[in-house]
C-alpha cells in the first residue's frame, strides 16, 4: 500500500535524481539557453560546441540539478542543435550525470532531444494551447519517451493571467493527463506562469500573488503534481539594475517555494541570499510581489535608481523572519538558536491556547522535531542543537510559573533518562551534551553531576523511575565503576537498560566487561548524536524487546570475535620481557646535568598559553572531527566548525580580559637511575632516596627485533656509574570553572557552560605544553637549542617526552600519588585526587618529564599476571588491588 | 497459457542457461549453418547461431528441452541478434521477422510439450531482445563525440520488427537484455508500446541490463538506480541484469535494484568470470552455492544464468530454489 503513496517524481542522468518531499528547491540551470544567453546563442551559432558544452559544464558545478536547454531561435536549425548539443553533453560525464530539461515550443525539437538521451529528462512545455486532442497525443508520446512534462498554464483562449485561470488550466490539464493518458501524476510539473511585475499596469499587480495562490492550490488540490517556473521573468522591469533583479528573485523564491514551489529555473547568480536583502529593498520588493500597497511600483522605482547600477547596499541583519506566521517564527528561532524573541513569540503562543502546556508541547516541540529531524539527517550539528537548546529552555523557563499556576504538569516527555559521571571521575563535557541532546528531544533528563557513588545512582534511578540509566566516565578507572555498577544492578534486580558512553568506553568494552554482568539491556552510545536513537529505541515497548536482542546478539559476537582474538596474542613472561628491554647505549650516552634541580611552583597568564592551543581535540569534544585548522574550510562541518570558533575567541577573549582562568602549576626535576629494570629511583641533592616510579613492561611477544618497552628503560641505570634525572609536573587552570558554567547554567545557557569547561581543558593542556617548553630549553635546558612551530609542538617534534599517567605509556592512576608527594602538589597548586585518583579540578593536566633523545611514547597494551603479581610486591599493596587499578590492562 | 503473475506470485521462477555453450556441442559446419536453404548464400554464414532456428531446429528444440528437464521455467528464444541491425553482419536484414517467428515458434511448442507433461508447473517463452552491436547514446568514434553509429528511430522500427515476429510466434513475455545503453533499452520499450497498441495485445516485459565493470555502471554510464528511473515509465513485469559478472559480484547491483523498484526482480549472472582462455569454469555446485544468497537474502523473482551456464547449473539452482519462498513486492517499502 506504501509503495503507492509515494509517488516521488524521479528523473536520471547517469544518476538518479528522485524528489521527495523531504528535498530541497530543485535548480535548474538556465544558461544554456538561446533565448536567454546572448553568448550561449552566438557560441551555438558559430558552432563553438566546446565552449558551449563549458557552459553546461559550469551550470553543474554551480549546483544545477537539472540543465535546461533550449535551442528555439530562428536562424537555429533548432532539431540539429538539440541533438547535436545533448548528444556532446552524454559524452562529457560530469555534466551527463544530471537530468536534462529539454525546453522548446516546437514539438519536433523536443522529440529529436527525446530520441538522444538515456536517462529521464524533463520536456519543457506542452500545454492546452493547440487543443485537447494534440495535448493527449503529445503527452502519450512524451509518455512513451519516458520523460516527465512540464505543462504551462495555456489553453485554447490564451495564457492564464489570473489566479482563477491558472487553477482552472492546471485543473484541467491535470485531469487529462490523469483520466485520458494514464500519466503518472508525479511526473507532471505545472507552470503557473511567472510574469513581470512593477511594470506600472495595473493588471499586472498581481501576477506574483497569483503566482504564489496558484502555486498552493496546485500543491493542495492536484495529487503528486510538481510547481516550476522561469524566476527571471518577475524582475522583467529592472532590466539593467542588477541589485534589484537579485532581491526580486529570491524574494519572489522565498514566497514561491513557501507556497509550494519545488523546482525552477534560476541563475544563481542573480540571486541574492534572502537574508541578505537590505531590509528597506526587500520591503519594497515585497510590496511589489505581495501587492500591499498601491504606490507599491513608484516606490520601488524610485528606490531603485538609488541602488542602480553596481549598488549592492551594505549588508544588514535581517529580520524578516519576524513577518513569518507564529509556528514559523518559533521553528526559526529554535532551528538558528536565536532567543532574541523567543519570550514574545511564546507569550503570543500562550495567548492562544488554552492550556500554557499545549504551548510546550505544540509549538515548541514542532520546533525541535524540526531541530531534531536536521540533526538527524546531518543538516544540523551538534553545536548548533545546543544552541537551539538554549532557546528551547528558555521558552520554558518563561512557561512555567504559567504552568505552575495551573497546577497542571502533566507534560509527556518521551521518557526519563538518569545521566550520571561515575564515581571518582569528574567530566562531564560529553555528559552535558547527550543531556541537552536528550533533553532537546523531549526527555527528561535527571542529571546527578559528576562522581556520583553507584549507591546514589541506584538509589535515584528506583526513586525517580527512570526509563534509562546513562553512565559517562572519561578516565580508564570508570570502566571498572560501570563494570560494578552493572553487578550491583543485577543483583538486585533491577532491570532499567543502561547507556554507556565516554571517551575512554568503547562497544568492545561494554560488550566484553559489561553485558555479561548484566542480563538487562546494556548499550554503548558511540556519539552524542547517536543517544537520541537508542534512548528512543530503549523507551518504547514496542521497540524495546526485539532491539534488546539485536544488541545482546550483537555484543555476544563482538565479545565471542574479542576473545577469540585476544586468545591468539602470545605473551612474554615478564622477566624475558624485561630481557628484551630497550636498550640505550649509555656507553655514549651521558644525560645533561640540568640547570635547576628540586621543586618550584609556576604562574603565568592565560595570555601566554593562546599560543600553545591544540585546538584539534577541542572541535572534537564536539563532536566535529577534522583537524584544525583545515576543519574550519571543511565541506561538511566547515561552517559550524567557524562559528563555533568564532564563539570559543569570543569567549576566550573574556577569559583573558576578565581573568576567569588562572594557570598554576608546580614542577620538579630530581637526580634518578633507573633500578631492577623497572622502577625509577629518585634522589635528592644529597643522593638520598626520596621516591620511586614503577613502571610497567609491555608484554606481548613482539616481532624480531622489536623490544618490549618500558618507560624505566629512558633512565640510565643504576650500574652504569652514570647520574642520570627525571621530572614530574602538575598544571591547572581549572580554579573558577565550576563556579563560572553553574552560572551559565543558571541562565539556562548550556552552550556556554560547554564552551568555558572545554576551553579551560584546551588551556590545561596548552599550559603543560608551554611548560614542557621551557623546562626542555631553560629550566632543565637539554635541548636550549630547540625552535619549533605550535604545529611542530602539537606534532611533538622535539626531543623528550612528558607521559601522562592514566595514559597509554602508564596507565597506573597509582603513580599520581607518588608525583603529589614528590612535589606536594595539593599544596602547591590545589589540585588534589579524587578516590579513583583523578585529578580535581578536571582541567588539569600531570605527568613525568623524560629527557632522553632515544625516549619515545608507546602503548603498554596488555600486561599478564605475573607482571600483576610483581607489580604487587613493588607497589607493596594486594594482589587485588594491583589486578582492580591495572584491570583494564590485564589480559584474559 | 497460464499466466506468469500468478505462478511469480507462488514461486520464483527459474530461467534457462546458456545457448551458446549448448550449440559448440553439436560442432556445426558452415554446411550445417546453411542447410539447404542457404546452401548458395553469397557469404559465410557460420558462427550466426540465431540462423540455427531455421537451419537446425531440432537442435535448437533439443536445447530448450535440456533445460526444460532440468527444472527451468522459462526459456529464452534463439534470438540474441535477430534484428535487422545485428543480422546486416550476416547480410541477413531480410530474414529478420522469420528468425524472430520461428525460433519463438520452436521455443513454444517444447514448453508447451512440457507444461503438457505437468500442467503443475507451467513453462514458459521469452522472447529475447539483445541490445544490438550499436550504442545509441555513446560515439563510437573517440575523435567525433557527438558521433552516433545508430539512431533511436533505426533501433525502434529494428526492434517492433522483433517484436512482432517474437509475439507472432508465441512468446509468453519479451525479454530486453543485457542493456548496455539505456537509451538502445528506451527505444526497444518505444517499439513494443508502439506494437502492443496496434495489435491490441498485453505481453509482460522484462528488462534486464548489464554491468560490464567494477564501476558498477552499465557500459553507458549509469548507476543501478539511474538505469532504473530511465526504463521505469513502461510497467515491465520484472527488471534485473544479467551476464558480464558472476553471480558474486552482481549481488549487490541487482540488490540495489530490488530495494528501488515495485517490479519483480530478475538476475541471471554468467557462470564466473572468464579464466585467460576464455572458458567459464565455475562448477554448478560452486554457482549454486552463490545463487543460495540470493535466495537467503530474499532479492529475486526469476534466477538463472547466463554465458558459461548449462543444464548443470540450471538443475542445482532449480533444485535450491524449490525451498525458498519469492521475493515480496510488497516487502520493499
Amino acid at each position: 500500500m506504501e509503495a503507492s503513496e509515494k509517488r516521488y517524481l524521479k528523473l536520471s542522468g547517469l544518476e538518479p535524481l528522485v524528489v521527495t518531499p523531504e528535498s530541497n528547491f530543485i535548480n535548474v540551470g538556465e544558461r544554456t539557453n538561446v533565448t536567454g544567453s546572448r553568448r550561449f546563442l552566438r557560441l551555438i551559432k558559430e558552432e563553438k560546441y566546446d565552449e558551449a558544452l563549458e557552459v553546461a559544464r559550469s551550470q553543474v558545478e554551480g549546483g544545477a540539478q537539472i540543465v535546461d536547454v533550449n535551442m528555439d531561435e530562428g536562424m537555429l536549425d533548432g532539431v540539429y542543435a538539440m541533438t547535436t548539443f545533448l548528444n556532446l553533453m552524454a559524452a562529457e560525464p560530469d555534466i551527463a550525470r544530471v537530468p536534462v530539461m529539454i525546453d522548446s515550443s516546437k514539438w519536433e525539437i523536443i522529440e529529436a532531444g527525446l530520441k538522444v538521451v538515456q536517462g529521464k529528462s524533463i520536456v519543457n512545455s506542452i500545454s492546452l494551447k493547440e487543443g485537447e486532442e494534440e495535448f493527449i497525443q503529445r503527452a502519450k508520446q512524451i509518455k512513451r519517451y519516458g520523460a516527465a512534462v512540464i505543462v504551462m498554464a495555456f489553453d485554447e483562449v490564451g495564457q492564464a493571467d489570473t489566479y482563477e485561470r491558472r487553477i482552472e488550466i492546471c485543473k484541467r490539464s491535470y485531469d487529462v493527463l490523469v483520466e485520458k493518458v494514464n500519466f503518472p501524476p508525479e511526473d507532471i510539473i505545472f507552470d503557473p506562469n511567472i510574469f513581470p511585475v512593477a511594470t506600472g499596469m495595473d493588471e499586472h499587480r498581481k501576477n506574483a500573488i497569483d503566482f504564489f495562490r496558484a502555486t498552493k492550490w496546485i500543491r493542495e488540490n492536484l495529487p503528486h503534481a510538481h510547481v516550476s517556473g522561469g524566476v527571471s521573468n518577475v524582475s522583467f522591469s529592472f532590466r539593467g539594475n542588477n541589485a534589484v533583479r537579485e532581491a526580486m528573485h529570491s524574494a519572489f523564491l522565498y514566497h514561491a517555494i513557501k507556497n509550494g514551489m519545488d523546482m525552477g529555473i534560476v541563475n544563481p547568480q542573480m540571486l541574492e541570499v534572502y537574508d541578505d536583502i537590505p531590509e528597506d529593498l526587500l520591503e519594497r520588493v515585497e510590496d511589489v510581489l505581495l501587492d500591499r500597497r498601491d504606490d507599491a511600483t513608484e516606490r520601488l522605482m524610485a528606490f531603485a535608481e538609488t541602488v542602480k547600477g553596481n549598488g549592492k547596499v551594505a549588508e544588514k541583519q535581517n529580520q524578516e523572519w519576524r513577518d513569518g506566521a507564529l509556528q514559523d517564527r518559533i521553528t526559526h528561532a529554535l532551528v538558528k538558536g536565536i532567543d532574541e524573541f523567543i519570550e514574545i513569540d511564546v507569550e503570543e503562543a500562550r495567548q492562544n491556547v488554552n492550556r500554557p502546556i499545549e504551548v510546550i508541547e505544540g509549538h515548541l516541540m514542532n520546533g525541535m522535531n524540526v531541530v531534531g529531524d536536521l540533526f538527524g539527517s546531518g543538516k544540523m550539528f551538534l553545536p548548533q542543537v545546543v544552541k537551539s537548546a538554549r532557546v528551547m529552555k528558555k521558552a520554558v523557563a518563561y512557561l512555567l510559573p504559567y504552568i505552575e499556576a495551573q497546577k497542571d504538569g502533566n507534560s509527556r516527555s518521551a521518557g526519563k533518562v538518569l545521566m550520571a559521571t561515575v564515581k571518582g571521575d569528574v567530566h562531564d563535557i560529553g555528559k552535558n551534551i547527550v543531556s541537552v541532546v536528550l533533553g532537546c528531544n523531549n526527555y527528561e533528563v535527571v542529571d546527578l553531576g559528576v562522581m556520583v557513588p553507584p549507591e546514589k545512582i541506584i538509589q535515584t534511578a528506583i526513586d525517580e523511575n527512570v526509563d534509562i540509566i546513562g553512565l559517562s566516565g572519561l578516565i580508564t578507572p570508570s570502566l571498572d565503576e560501570m563494570v560494578y555498577l552493572a553487578k550491583e544492578l543485577e543483583k538486585q534486580n533491577i532491570s532499567i537498560p543502561i547507556m554507556i558512553g565516554g571517551a575512554t568506553t568503547s562497544r568492545a568494552h561494554t560488550a566484553v566487561k559489561i553485558a555479561p554482568e548484566y542480563s538487562k539491556t546494556v548499550v554503548h552510545v558511540n556519539d552524542a548524536s547517536r543517544a537520541v536513537t537508542v534512548a528512543g529505541n530503549l523507551v518504547n515497548p514496542r521497540l524495546l524487546a526485539p532491539y534488546a536482542v539485536s544488541v545482546r546478539a550483537e555484543y555476544d559476537k563482538l565479545r565471542e570475535g574479542f576473545l577469540n582474538r585476544s586468545k591468539k596474542k602470545t605473551f612474554l613472561a615478564i622477566n624475558d620481557a624485561r630481557k628484551n628491554k630497550y636498550k640505550v647505549d649509555w656507553e655514549k650516552y651521558t644525560p645533561n646535568k640540568p640547570n635547576f634541580t628540586g621543586v618550584k611552583t609556576i604562574e603565568v597568564s592565560i595570555d601566554e598559553l593562546e599560543n600553545y592551543i591544540d585546538w584539534t581535540p577541542f572541535f572534537r569534544s564536539w563532536d566535529l572531527h577534522g583537524k584544525y585548522p583545515a576543519i574550519l574550510e571543511d565541506g561538511v562541518v566547515g561552517e559550524q566548525a567557524r562559528s563555533l570558533f568564532t564563539d570559543a575567541k569570543e569567549m576566550f577573549a573574556k577569559i583573558k580580559s576578565e581573568k576567569w582562568l588562572k594557570a598554576t602549576g608546580v614542577l620538579g626535576i630530581f637526580p634518578a637511575n633507573q633500578i631492577n629494570d623497572d622502577d625509577i629511583e629518585i634522589y635528592n641533592e644529597n643522593g638520598n632516596v626520596i621516591g620511586k616510579f614503577l613502571t610497567l613492561r609491555q608484554q606481548s611477544q613482539k616481532t624480531k627485533g622489536a623490544p618490549n618497552i618500558a618507560l624505566a628503560d629512558f633512565i640510565a641505570p643504576k650500574d652504569s656509574g652514570k647520574t642520570d634525572y627525571v621530572g614530574a609536573f602538575c598544571v591547572t587552570t581549572g580554579f573558577g570553572v565550576d563556579e563560572i558554567a553553574k552560572k551559565y547554567e543558571e541562565a539556562l545557557d548550556d552552550y556556554s557552560s560547554i564552551m568555558i569547561k572545554a576551553l579551560a581543558d584546551r588551556c590545561a593542556e596548552a599550559f603543560a605544553e608551554y611548560l614542557h617548553e621551557r623546562v626542555r630549553k631553560e629550566i632543565w635546558g637539554y635541548d636550549a637549542g630547540e625552535e619549533l612551530s605550535n604545529e611542530e609542538l602539537i606534532k611533538e617534534s622535539y626531543a623528550g617526552i612528558r607521559p601522562a599517567p592514566g595514559y597509554p605509556a602508564c596507565p597506573d592512576h597509582l603513580e599520581k600519588k607518588t608525583i603529589w608527594e614528590l612535589l606536594d602538589v595539593e599544596k602547591n597548586t590545589g589540585v588534589i585526587l579524587t578516590d579513583s585518583l583523578a585529578m580535581w579540578p578536571a582541567s588539569s593536566v600531570s605527568g613525568y618529564y623524560f629527557a632522553n633523545p632515544e625516549s619515545k611514547y608507546f602503548g603498554l597494551g596488555k600486561i599478564k599476571q605475573d607482571q600483576v603479581e610483581d607489580y604487587a610486591e613493588r607497589r607493596d599493596i594486594s594482589i587485588e588491588e594491583a589486578n582492580k587499578w591495572l584491570n583494564p590492562n590485564i589480559a584474559d | 497459457m497460464r499466466d506468469i503473475r500468478k505462478e511469480l506470485e507462488k514461486r520464483i521462477l527459474v530461467m534457462d542457461g546458456a545457448m551458446g555453450t549448448m550449440l559448440q556441442q553439436y560442432k556445426f559446419t558452415e554446411e550445417d549453418f546453411r542447410g539447404e536453404r542457404f546452401k548458395d548464400f553469397a557469404y559465410p554464414v557460420q558462427g550466426n547461431n540465431d540462423l540455427l532456428s531455421l537451419t537446425q531446429p531440432k537442435a535448437i528444440a533439443e536445447v530448450h528441452a535440456a533445460y526444460f528437464e532440468v527444472g527451468a521455467d522459462i526459456v529464452e528464444t534463439n534470438t540474441f541478434s535477430s534484428t535487422t541491425i545485428a543480422m546486416a553482419d550476416y547480410h541477413m536484414e531480410d530474414l529478420a521477422y522469420e528468425l524472430n517467428f520461428e525460433s519463438a515458434r520452436i521455443a513454444k511448442e517444447v514448453a508447451e510439450e512440457f507444461t503438457r507433461k505437468n500442467p503443475e508447473k507451467p513453462r514458459f517463452v521469452a522472447g529475447a531482445m539483445g541490445p544490438t552491436n550499436k550504442t545509441a547514446s555513446m560515439s563510437p568514434d573517440v575523435n567525433d563525440p557527438g558521433f552516433r553509429a545508430i539512431t533511436f528511430d533505426q533501433l525502434r522500427i529494428a526492434y517492433k520488427e522483433q517484436a512482432e515476429g517474437l509475439i507472432e510466434g508465441g512468446s509468453d513475455v519479451l525479454l530486453i537484455e543485457t542493456v548496455f545503453d539505456t537509451l538502445n533499452a528506451k527505444a526497444a520499450l518505444f517499439a513494443i508500446e508502439e506494437v502492443k497498441e496496434a495489435k491490441g495485445v498485453d505481453i509482460p516485459i522484462m528488462v534486464s541490463g548489464t554491468i560490464t565493470d567494477a564501476s558498477g555502471r552499465t557500459l553507458s554510464g549509469q548507476t543501478p538506480e539511474a538505469f532504473l528511473v530511465s526504463i521505469s515509465h513502461i510497467p515491465l513485469l520484472s527488471v534485473g541484469f544479467n551476464c558480464a559478472l558472476g553471480a558474486d559480484q552482481l549481488l549487490p547491483y541487482v540488490k540495489q535494484l530490488a530495494q528501488n523498484t515495485p517490479f519483480y526482480i530478475s538476475a541471471y549472472p554468467n557462470a564466473g568470470l572468464p579464466n585467460h582462455f576464455g572458458e567459464y569454469d565455475q562448477t554448478a555446485e560452486e554457482m549454486q552455492a552463490l545463487i543460495k544468497t540470493y535466495l537467503d537474502e530474499h532479492v529475486v523473482n526469476i534466477i538463472g544464468g547466463c554465458c558459461g551456464t548449462t543444464p548443470d547449473h540450471i538443475k542445482l539452482i532449480a533444485d535450491a530454489v524449490k525451498e525458498y519462498k519469492p521475493r515480496k513486492i510488497a516487502e520493499l517499502v
